[in-house]
């Protein structure tokens, strides 16, 4: 499917979601969707199981710390159209909560469990929640916030 | 025929003494020994990131540290005499770094490679996971700058090494000669 009619069809089956118009260059050619986090579940099993959009491959899950507010970010891939979305969350960086993803795409498991020790966001319903590469003791330091400070490591400018 | 052979830089060290039917080799065992090791300086084949590429281009046709003596890349740290770190050493890897110098057998020596292994390097300042120098897990005896460094600038630090090794200069022979 193409850019603009998986625009049409996004902005058909979810009127809540709104479509980033790329002003950013890094962004050109990808199909940015917004959409509210505590809505994210049943969008996400839409895209999954929707016969025309199909979206069977997580490529990439990951977050984005803006000081304000946190931003989840799922590429989504679909190996049957070869087509590509883009779906972002807004978060609230003190109480960070979104349902989990991974009994849709099974890779999102582990990729959540980075975003967690990483960002410290809430994975609800996440079977097996807990640090991924970060050693025993760093529950509750998330290390890619901007305002993270290890008082140990960290050397300022 | 005469063979008017030249005379070359003396790099074994000691004098060959003539006498009738053969010679005497006049030289201290030490540096005999030194000079032996020194030839023949097998590396760890280990690497935690971008260095190990220009590591692995040194070993390999282009620049071939196999002219030095260093051509036997061993698997296990029990058959290696020199480990080269080449890259970022976190403080997950520490523990590992320091129990693969511990099961090296005497004598060893260490190089490190690049900015990283020296200091940290691009992740000297806010970072939670580097461990800023290698020379804070295990001691060093050569040092190469760069980020990564050339392979010429190996093939420096490896002939450095050698030099220093002669002189009976590296930490370990410094050490083992106080006891």
């Amino acid at each position: 499917m193409l850019n603009e009619d998986l625009k049409a069809k996004i902005t058909e089956l979810f009127p809540g979601s709104t479509i980033d118009e790329g002003n950013d260059p890094a962004a050109a050619g990808w199909v940015n969707v917004n959409v509210e986090a505590n809505n994210w579940l049943p969008v996400a099993t839409q895209l999954r199981s929707d016969l025309s959009l199909q979206f069977d491959y997580l490529f990439c899950l990951t977050c984005i710390d803006w000081k304000t507010h946190l931003t989840m970010v799922y590429h989504l891939s679909s190996t049957k159209f070869r087509h590509n979305i883009v779906v972002k969350a807004k978060l609230d960086r003190t109480i960070p909560e979104i349902e989990t993803v991974c009994h849709i795409w099974r890779t999102a498991n582990f990729h959540e469990r980075e975003v967690y020790e990483m960002f410290g966001v809430n994975f609800l319903n996440h079977p097996d929640l807990r640090l991924l590469i970060l050693p025993d003791g760093w529950e509750g330091k998330n290390p890619m916030r901007k305002d993270f400070e290890d008082p140990v490591n960290m050397i300022r400018l | 025929m005469d063979l008017n052979l030249q005379k070359t830089k003396q790099d074994f060290p000691g004098q060959v003494h003539e006498t009738p039917g053969g010679g005497i080799v006049l030289s201290k065992l030490d540096d005999v020994i030194n000079w032996a090791r020194s030839n023949s300086l097998w590396p760890l084949t280990f690497a935690t990131s971008c260095c190990g590429i220009e590591m692995m281009a040194v070993a390999s046709a282009k620049y071939d540290f196999s002219r030095f003596g260093f051509e036997v890349a061993r698997a296990t740290p029990r058959q290696a005499d020199v480990i080269i770190i080449a890259g970022t050493i976190v403080n997950k890897m520490g523990p590992v770094l320091k129990r693969l110098y511990d099961q090296m057998a005497d004598p060893k020596y260490v190089i490190a490679m690049g900015a990283c292994a020296i200091s940290g390097g691009p992740f000297f300042y806010n970072t939670y996971s580097v461990v800023k120098g290698a020379d804070h897990i295990i001691p060093v005896d050569v040092y190469i700058a760069g980020c990564p460094p050339r392979p010429e600038a190996l093939l420096h630090a490896l002939i450095s090494l050698q030099d220093k090794i002669k002189r009976g200069l590296t930490r370990e022979q410094i050490k083992s000669g106080k006891d």
